[in-house]
């Protein structure tokens, strides 16, 4: 079992979704996380999904993937090639008494506080899978009341982006007649 | 240029421009605004007795012509009697294209009366989708559909139509061009994949082409042959394949996989090398994957790189149309040949004697009742290569790709990937539309015609006289096989009783048939002749046969093909072979 990352630009059109999320089910791809949102052209969004690749190899998991038309590009971010990171919101017990304690905790791992009241403290952290892994181990023995995670998004090292290379699109001359012979 | 009219309108001139000559259907509330400009359409509309026919005409119609075949419905029920046509074309990779009613976009998740979401339902076996509410996107969504469809790896493509978009006004623009940014079918095969395909060829001893559906796809019969000749060596068509090679032809060993024939069979497993040519490993095809010619190496060639180490390794992966790869593999192997001769003699000599020991055959039922494999060979032999033959699921399909001798491609139509028992009457409909002048005989299960009979009325009322030749065992007589083989002969619920209920004479003339019967060998002559001599009316004939025939050889389902079977309890006799 390894795990991969992979960046995914999908056209922004309805049921886009659906689709992908469709198609590792019924390929029985397990999939760790799936984050989807715009993009810096509205036309496209992109997900960054998070698979276990076990019986199927991950070539084949692109190439289904790439077999939705919606799906524009795919693009597999390598941890030392790439910058990734997740959100959490986390509630947990925290009274006068114990707040030193938590206070120390949320500088080591650069958490803040977004909301407080009598017993509780609201937590916000953001960081790849470890140190989200690390800081909740941490911060377990206050009692973690509620916690609420997003999925892993992620973005290519240096100065290249993803978009400049896929969107270089020839289109398609409409045949005459449509059912003429695309293909010969 | 542009014209205001309705959406319905727009979307019939979206279908004229598409090129759509036929369609298969049946109206209802959601769609009926279409209707209203179809019956003013140059485009014949066929009025069908179930949905299930329309999307199952519309691919015997794309399967015989290799244009794009059309059906359309309305929504809910009407959608969803579409489902099993749309992934049986799915499969058996069919271009097609459904066209349904959608309920107002406005009702559009209230669970309004005959509210199906069906763009949902189809998206695991469509090729694409569209749910279109917005009048000025029917003819963009007709156009990118039929390209969709048609090319690449052809499938299926539902346009899902919401009833206002149908009813308000629109302009018809038809798109001068389409932008597909996620879809770039790979035509052009990358010249270093033939290059290392033809060097891998030249360094085997033992190479097969094992050539599946694509080929008929692609039209690549004519460089098939020429590759074929070229190399000298075993052909093996699947189930989707007959036809993309004569049966004549000394090269061909016939059909593998799991009712295949002990030399196709034997020929991939004790290959060194599968030159695999638009074929995707299917278990039926494979048998146990981990022991399917374990010795060999992989050419796989296909258009879809996904079908690419799906389920076997390739050693040489070769993306493109097919009839382009072989035109450029011939030459490239050319060159290698010229630089060393292959010397395949020995194993052609060794796979030619396999061949010669155990053709197809059948035993002729003690009783003196009729074959039922005898009758397909006698259908075969009078009819001849240039008609077109059309099978349901069963026993009957399975004999009608053994004993039918195909030598044309396009002329084998059947449900190979979802196994759709109903198949063969509506999909024979839709072969007799593609090709009015052309015998279409449908070979067919009494099981399965019981499912879509109904559609020979709209052959009846539509001049479309197609033949329908009933393998009557009285059974589910493939089940039935499993029940005998697997299950200790407990027969659950497999006897139709269709000797007595229903009289399928009675039913053929109910529906505006000529209807046949012939249940004794010396008769089955004549009335093949009598059947082949009408061509004004659809004729059935209830051939009535032999219980308990079985399809042999066979390869029980999860076991290796070294396991293969020519008889119940017996295998070829491998000790006096040598390969
Ligand atoms: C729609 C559908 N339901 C069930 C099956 C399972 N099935 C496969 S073959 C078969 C028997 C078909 O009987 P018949 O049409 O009489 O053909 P025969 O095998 O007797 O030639 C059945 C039930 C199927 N393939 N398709
Ligand atoms: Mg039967």
């Amino acid at each position: 079992m390894s795990k991969h990352t992979l960046a995914v630009l999908v056209e922004n059109s309805p049921g886009v979704l659906a689709r992908v999320a469709g198609l590792f089910s019924r390929r029985a791809y397990n999939i760790d996380s799936l984050a989807v949102g715009p993009t810096e052209n509205p036309a496209i969004s992109r997900m960054t999904i998070v698979i276990n690749v076990e019986s199927h190899s991950l070539e084949q998991v692109i190439r289904q993937l790439d077999k939705l038309v919606n799906v524009i590009h795919i693009a597999e971010l390598k941890p030392s090639e790439s910058v990734q990171a997740e959100l959490i919101l986390v509630k947990i017990s925290a009274t006068s008494k114990n707040r030193f304690d938590v206070d120390a905790v949320l500088e080591t791992y650069d958490a803040v506080i977004v909301d407080e009241s009598a017993e509780t403290l609201t937590i916000e952290a953001t960081g790849d899978a470890a140190k989200i892994s690390d800081l909740l181990n941490a911060l377990e023995r206050f009692g973690i009341r509620e916690l609420a995670q997003s999925g892993l998004v992620g973005i290519e090292r240096g100065s290249r982006s993803l978009a400049e290379r896929t969107l270089s699109v020839q289109s398609i001359p409409t045949a005459k007649s449509g059912q003429a012979d695309y293909q010969n | 240029m542009s014209k205001k009219m309705s959406g319905a309108s727009s979307l019939v001139k979206s279908l004229e421009s598409a090129g759509v000559d036929v369609m298969f259907g049946i109206p209802g509330g959601a769609i009926l605004p279409a209707y209203d400009p179809i019956f003013d359409s140059s485009i014949r509309h066929i009025l069908v007795r179930h949905e299930q026919g329309a999307g199952h005409a519309a691919t015997g119609y794309a399967q015989v012509t290799g244009r794009v075949g059309v059906c359309i419905a309305t929504s809910g029920p009407g959608a969803t009697n579409l489902v099993t046509p749309l992934a049986d074309a799915a499969m058996d990779s069919v271009p097609m294209v459904a066209i349904t009613g959608q309920v107002p976009s406005n009702a559009i998740g209230t669970d309004a009366f005959q509210e199906a979401d069906i763009r949902g339902i189809t998206m695991p076996f469509t090729k694409h989708n569209y749910l279109i509410t917005d009048p000025d996107q029917i003819p963009r969504a007709i156009a990118e559909a039929f390209y969709i469809a048609s090319s690449g790896r052809p499938g299926p493509v539902l346009v899902d139509i919401a009833k206002d978009a149908l009813q308000k006004e629109t302009d018809f623009v038809w798109p001068k061009e389409l932008s597909l940014p996620g879809y770039r079918p790979q035509l052009e095969p990358v010249n270093q994949s033939i290059l290392d395909a033809a060097a891998l060829i030249a360094q085997s001893s033992k190479p097969v082409l094992y050539v599946g559906g694509g080929a008929i796809k692609a039209n690549a019969s004519k460089e098939l042959l020429q590759l074929a000749e070229l190399l000298g060596v075993p052909v093996v068509t699947t189930l989707m394949a007959r036809g993309a090679f004569p049966d004549s032809h000394p090269l061909h060993y016939g059909m593998p996989g799991m009712h295949g024939t002990v030399g196709a069979v034997t020929a991939l497993q004790k290959s060194d090398l599968l030159i695999t040519l638009g074929a995707r490993f299917d278990d039926r095809v494979t048998g146990k994957l981990s022991t399917f010619a374990v010795n060999a190496k992989v050419i796989h060639a296909d258009i879809d790189p996904a079908e690419i180490g799906k389920n076997r390794f390739a050693d040489v992966p070769v993306v493109g149309d097919l009839k382009r790869t072989i035109a450029a593999l011939i030459p490239a192997v050319k060159a290698e040949f010229a630089k060393k001769a292959p010397d395949y003699s020995a194993w052609n000599a060794s796979m030619n004697k396999l061949r010669a020991t155990y053709p197809l055959g059948y035993d002729l039922p003690k009783d003196g009742s009729l074959s039922p494999q005898y009758v397909i060979e006698r259908l075969s032999a009078i009819t001849g290569p240039e008609a077109i033959y059309v099978a349901g699921v069963g026993q009957h399909q399975m004999w009608a790709s053994q004993f039918v001798k195909y030598e044309n491609p396009r002329t084998w139509l059947n449900s190979g990937g979802l196994g759709t028992m109903g198949y063969a009457v509506p999909a024979a409909m839709g072969a007799k539309v593609g090709a009015p002048d052309t015998p279409v005989w449908a070979i067919d299960g009494d099981g399965c015609f019981q499912m879509t009979n109904q559609e020979l009325v709209t052959c009846a009322l539509n001049n479309i006289p197609i033949k329908v030749a009933i393998i009557n065992n009285e059974s589910l007589g493939m089940v039935r096989q499993w029940q005998t083989l697997f299950y200790e002969g407990r027969y659950s619920n497999t006897s139709l009783e269709s000797k007595r209920v229903p009289d399928f004479v009675k039913l053929a003339d109910a529906m505006g048939c000529i209807g046949l019967t012939c249940d004794r060998p010396e008769d089955v002559d004549s009335i093949i002749k009598k059947a082949n001599s009408i061509n004004d009316q659809p004729v059935v004939v209830d051939f009535r046969v032999f219980k308990d025939a079985m399809v042999w050889p066979m390869v029980a389902a999860g076991t290796s093909n070294d396991d293969i079977m020519i008889a119940r309890e017996m295998a070829p006799d491998w000790d006096s072979q040598e390969l």
